[in-house]
């Protein structure tokens, strides 16, 4: 920058500091005249709110932070004393514990952006992938937030997600002890994820400084998906911008607000307000409902995957589960290297468009099946004789102390469609829709005619108002 | 250039500034892993948490057909007086049928006694069927409700999710009634 053409500022002030560090000069380039292009839909609000809600999340973590004490034999009172004692604790705790619900909803909807419009194509697959890298540890960030209030639902969590790192073959036991600081999660645990769960915050916050960064060299992407040729297909960022992003951002923070005042509850789960107890597993453990569909993805590998007709096993459920359950996010990873067609938007491709939207709705089925206990039977019916059927039915509901089953004269079928298996099929097409159709597609799709530029599109559209 | 050349030629095996590098990086990266192991191993269970590692318990409460649960080492210890009955469908179960192969009389140290660690192989829940009232799972032993494991008498897996069988813990019985674990 330096050596550089730099306008001179007229407050002496700001001219001073400016022509020693150009911050001043850097804002004016990257925020106020920044060409935007000038069709941006609502959804192009998300990366503003998101970083707000990453803000929101630092500014009251870090008061929480001065009342809240990391022992496990003080960590549940600690939090119901904020809530009941410290001026304004239930305040601030709500806002956080509230604040990483729709974090997560903004970042899910920017997420879904990007699919849409194809954002994460050539040339923006760094800042694609620094999106997904900031996505994970916001997941890391979250679980441990989670164990702090140090309830029920914090300690069984915390067990059951350190405990799938036992499934990675020989050193996978050590691992889950070195995560510990012991033999099972305890105060140790507590300690390194309180530690932690201060430090990661700032971590995504340098990666979004990395993610904005490239943001700016590629520039944004738009709604056609067509980059822009000149002057008239863009906008300077600021007053335009500033304030369609501001505007969005009211209107997310009115619901968020909503939530925090109204229902600050309704997004947690009660177990959470029981102290943690070593001895007592909740009936039915069920991580925040931001994590549902890769927990749907991780219960639906119940088999082992073996040499077909022989006993070796080389990957066992548990190992499967877990692989399956990263996989889901490596995909989104990859993404950019598996949908390689030409035309970026969705407009203009009816096919992915339609698979697309499936993902989503398949995406939100698992969440549904990650909330649902893994044995719940969504349709069953049972083929043979009246009797033989009832006989299983009632073999169904007393297990006899000795182990074994007496066989029935003749077996009925039973057909059934479990939790498991509704998992199984939507786990499936996510992994079908990365690794089928979007290499597919990418070869066989024809695409709509795209226009030639993003004010000719612009114009196209107000005509068609105004014949209206 | 061409004296760097001149110089390489003489020395087919290599320089003794490419030596000399070679030998500082090295150096370098043993010093940096000593310094990082520290660190690591400082986040592994402390002193104090290994030296709170066994805990004795008195067996002369327990009625046969009881459990008691008893904490070692922060997890739940099962320890349960197992009937005639109990032990014979334990002992009768095909070996080859399993999953995890384990005869019966390989985890008890007396058949009576079956005292393991209550924590489900699957993902660290604790199973029911300590109490009475709990439901016991298709084999009479413990069933784990958070993804559906079912152990038979002998706390080995049968049926669900779970690799492995209960684990057993080193324990000794100091007198009749008294055994030590860990």
């Amino acid at each position: 920058m330096a050596g550089g053409q730099r306008q001179k500022f007229d407050n002496p002030v700001v001219e001073w500091v400016d022509s020693r560090l150009p911050v001043f000069t850097l804002m004016q380039k990257e925020y106020g005249v920044f060409p935007t292009p000038r069709n941006f839909n609502y959804f192009w609000n998300f990366g503003a709110i998101a970083m707000f809600m990453l803000v929101t999340m630092i500014v009251t973590g870090i008061t929480l932070a001065m009342q809240y004490t990391s022992s496990t034999s003080m960590a549940f009172d600690s939090v119901e004393r904020i809530m009941r004692d410290v001026n304004y604790g239930w305040l601030i705790r709500y806002i956080h514990m509230n604040g990483a619900s729709f974090f997560f909803i903004a970042v899910y909807i920017h997420i879904f952006r990007g699919m849409y419009y194809g954002s994460y194509k050539q040339p923006r697959e760094l800042l694609w992938i620094l999106g997904v890298v900031i996505f994970l540890l916001m997941m890391a960030t979250a679980f441990m937030g989670y164990v702090l209030p140090w309830g029920q639902m914090s300690y069984w969590g915390a067990t059951v997600i350190t405990n799938l790192f036992s499934a990675v073959p020989v050193v996978g036991d050590d691992i889950v002890t070195l995560l510990w600081g012991g033999f099972s999660v305890d105060d140790a645990t507590l300690k390194r994820f309180f530690a932690l769960h201060y430090l990661l915050p700032f971590v995504i916050f340098a990666v979004v400084f990395l993610h904005v960064w490239a943001l700016h060299v590629t520039g944004s992407n738009n709604p056609t998906g067509v980059e822009p040729k000149g002057k008239q297909d863009t906008l300077p960022f600021h007053p335009y911008y500033t304030m369609k992003d501001t505007f969005g951002l009211i209107v997310f923070v009115i619901i968020y607000a909503a939530f925090v005042f109204f229902m600050p509850n309704a997004l947690g789960h009660p177990d959470n307000y029981i102290p943690a107890d070593p001895l007592v597993t909740p009936a039915h453990i069920v991580p925040e409902w931001y994590f549902l569909p890769f927990y749907a993805i991780l219960r639906a590998i119940t088999f082992d995957l073996g040499i077909p007709f022989t006993e070796v096993v080389l990957i066992e459920a548990k190992l499967g589960g877990v692989i399956a359950m990263f996989g889901a996010i490596v995909l989104l990873l990859i993404m950019p290297w598996l949908d390689t067609h030409p035309v970026r938007s969705a407009r203009y491709r009816p096919w992915y468009k339609k698979t697309l939207l499936v993902f989503v709705f398949g995406v939100v089925v698992l969440g549904y099946a990650g909330s649902q206990p893994a044995d719940k039977v969504y349709w069953q019916t049972c083929i043979g004789s009246e009797a033989a059927c009832e006989a299983t039915d009632a073999h169904h509901g007393a297990a006899d102390a000795t182990g074994h089953h007496d066989v029935a004269e003749k077996a009925p079928t039973v057909l059934k469609f479990d939790n498991t298996m509704l998992a199984q099929l939507f786990t499936i097409y996510y992994y079908a829709f990365f690794l089928v159709i979007l290499p597919l597609l990418s070869r066989k799709e024809q695409a709509l005619p795209i226009p030639k530029s993003i004010h000719e599109a612009v114009l196209a559209k107000s005509k068609a108002k105004e014949t209206k | 250039m061409c004296a760097d050349t001149a110089i390489k030629k003489d020395h087919e095996e290599g320089t003794r500034r490419e030596f000399l590098n070679l030998a500082a990086g090295a150096f370098g990266a043993l010093g940096t892993a000593a310094v990082v192991w520290p660190f690591i191993d400082s986040l592994n269970p402390a002193a104090d948490t290994l030296a709170m590692a066994s805990t004795e318990v008195d067996l002369s409460p327990i009625q046969e057909g009881q459990s008691i649960t008893v904490m070692w080492r922060g997890k739940p210890v099962f320890i349960r007086h197992r009937t005639a009955a109990e032990i014979k469908s334990a002992e009768e179960v095909p070996v080859n049928a399993l999953r995890d192969k384990e005869e019966d009389k390989d985890r008890v140290q007396k058949p009576e006694w079956l005292v393991m660690v209550g924590v489900c192989t699957h993902l660290g829940c604790v199973p029911l069927g300590q109490k009475e009232t709990e439901s016991k799972g298709d084999y009479g032993g413990w069933f784990c409700p958070c993804h559906g494991s079912h152990y038979d008498t002998s706390g080995r897996i049968r049926k669900g999710p779970a690799p492995k069988n209960l684990a057993v813990p080193e324990y000794a019985f100091l007198t009749d009634t008294t055994i030590r674990i860990g």
